[in-house]
């Protein structure tokens, strides 16, 4: 059906999605496209694979062959320069070849639907799609549809979920803090709009955090928040009190249509993590940020430059982690 | 099963050879994970080789990759000097198809280019696939179909005949 619209109505909202499109019938990554149904014995085997591939650095040559002769096309209907430069550099670590294709420059604006846009590049036998698009669902309905043997990662779909970000703040945590059942962990922020807040909640409840808490005004959580197995808090001391790690979310000024907010200013007062307020939390409280960080809306400047912060960690790791997941999902192992 | 002790005894002997008589003073030793560094380590003891040893993991290297996937639990590989223009000698349990060397030897080329390689292996069998060849050799087997030879250990170090269920 080439000439199927991409049925932006019809898309599957964020919810449990069957894991027998993200996994083999053997329980091996296919896609990735979500952290929801992942189990804890295959987040821990990406975290491991991800390990290896951290300790790659020091070669004159940082790259390894396995994905040698494979073509990984980053298509982005969404802006990004870290997730997709660290996806390029994952694969190209991996001596893939790496096409990347903006379509908010290109043929999407022509009228092009997503399943055309797929079925093109598929033409020109790729072996591997990292996707990112402003509609939630949107990697899932391409895994739906692309020729067997082709993997699709999610790199962030709407509000849904940006599974890759969660592993590594995953290993980024595990690295600093090892193991997860001991650790009091506050999300700060804009969870409502965040599909990073979504996964790390998700991998967190799986890799059997001790506590997850969220932590945000009334009018940027989403409904039924509780659900989802977090403590909700309202008010920044109480959220951070005695915590292990605190993850700042970006204010993500694009995503609201709505006045969510009085004003960027008041929420810094309110919200804003500043080194006083990181006081309450324990005195060894890792920092953590997606990125990009808005200084003076979300964190102030001396806390996201500060000895606590590994927000540029993450960044590093971020390769390693898409090493590994791009890794596995190429190299599924024949029963 | 031959004794190990006098295996690595006539390897040493042997590498010691080798490079006198390159004018060769110390090579940097590269054990392959995980039997060639149990190797490699006990080569550089009885040589009193004091400089420190390198040690590959060729797992992201393999030719199977598509075949059999991620191996789990990659080790880091260790390099801690410099190959270029370096003497080194390369080390594995045991030598069977020839694939785990040129792995290897792809790695190590990702480190460096070294003066020259030259391959040790506690074991040599017949079935190469390859046209790899070592110059210190612990012992030499001829094996039946389906047999295999592994390397226990690291302590202490033995050799083990496998017959393996269909073929490889």
């Amino acid at each position: 059906m080439i000439t199927e619209a991409f049925p932006a109505a019809h898309l599957p909202q964020p919810g449990p999605l069957p894991n027998d499109l993200q996994l083999t019938p053997d329980g091996q990554l296919r896609h990735l496209l979500t952290i929801e149904g992942l189990n804890r014995e295959l987040l821990t085997e990406i975290l491991d694979n991800a390990e290896s591939f951290a300790n790659m650095n020091e070669k004159a040559v940082k790259k390894v062959p396995l994905l040698r002769g494979k073509t990984v096309v980053n298509l982005f209907f969404e802006p990004s320069t870290r997730t997709r430069t660290t996806f390029e550099l994952a694969a190209k670590r991996l001596s893939a070849d790496v096409l990347n294709i903006n379509v908010s420059t290109s043929s999407a604006t022509k009228g092009e639907s997503l399943l055309d846009t797929l079925r093109n590049i598929e033409a020109m036998n790729v072996d591997m799609f990292v996707v990112r698009h402003q509609q939630s669902g949107a990697a899932h309905f391409m895994a739906r549809h692309v020729e067997p043997g082709i993997s699709v990662l999610n790199a962030g779909d709407g509000r849904h979920a940006h599974p890759t970000q969660a592993l590594l703040d995953m290993f980024t945590i595990r690295r600093f803090k090892g193991d997860f059942t001991r650790l009091r962990i506050a999300i700060v922020g804009d969870i409502l709009h965040s599909r990073v807040a979504r996964s790390q909640i998700h991998a967190l409840n799986i890799l059997q955090a001790g506590e997850v808490r969220v932590v945000a005004p009334h009018s940027l959580l989403p409904a039924h928040v509780e659900d989802l197995g977090v403590h909700v808090f309202h008010n920044l001391e109480e959220g951070l009190h005695e915590v292990d790690v605190v993850i700042m979310l970006r204010l993500q000024r694009e995503r609201m249509e709505h006045a969510h907010l009085p004003s960027e200013h008041e929420y810094f007062q309110l919200f804003g993590l500043t080194q006083r307020r990181l006081l309450t939390a324990r005195p060894d409280c890792l920092v953590m940020h997606p990125g990009p960080a808005n200084r003076g809306v979300e964190i102030d400047s001396a806390v996201a430059d500060g000895a606590q912060s590994v927000i540029l960690r993450q960044v590093t790791f971020g390769i390693a982690v898409r090493m590994a997941v791009m890794s596995m999902v190429m190299g599924i192992r024949s029963a | 099963m031959p004794d190990i002790d006098s295996l690595l005894d006539s390897m040493a002997e042997q590498t010691r050879r080798h490079f006198d008589q390159r004018g060769v003073e110390q090579p940097i030793v590269v054990g392959i994970h995980s039997g060639g560094v149990w190797i490699a380590e006990a080569l550089r003891k009885r040589l009193g080789y004091s400089r420190p040893m390198g040690k590959l993991d060729i797992s992201f290297y393999r030719d199977d990759f598509s075949r059999i996937g991620m191996h789990p639990q990659v080790r880091p590989s260790e390099l801690p000097e410099e190959l270029d223009n370096e003497h080194v000698l390369l080390v594995d349990d045991v030598l069977f198809t020839g694939r785990t060397i040129r792995a290897a030897l792809n790695e190590l080329f990702d480190y460096g280019r070294p003066a020259s390689v030259t391959l040790a292996v506690l074991v040599e069998r017949d079935g190469r696939e390859l046209p790899v060849q070592a110059t210190i050799v612990g012992a030499h087997f001829e094996l039946a179909p389906g047999e295999q030879i592994k390397l226990r250990g690291p302590d202490p170090l033995r050799l083990e005949r496998v017959q393996l269920e269909n073929g490889r």
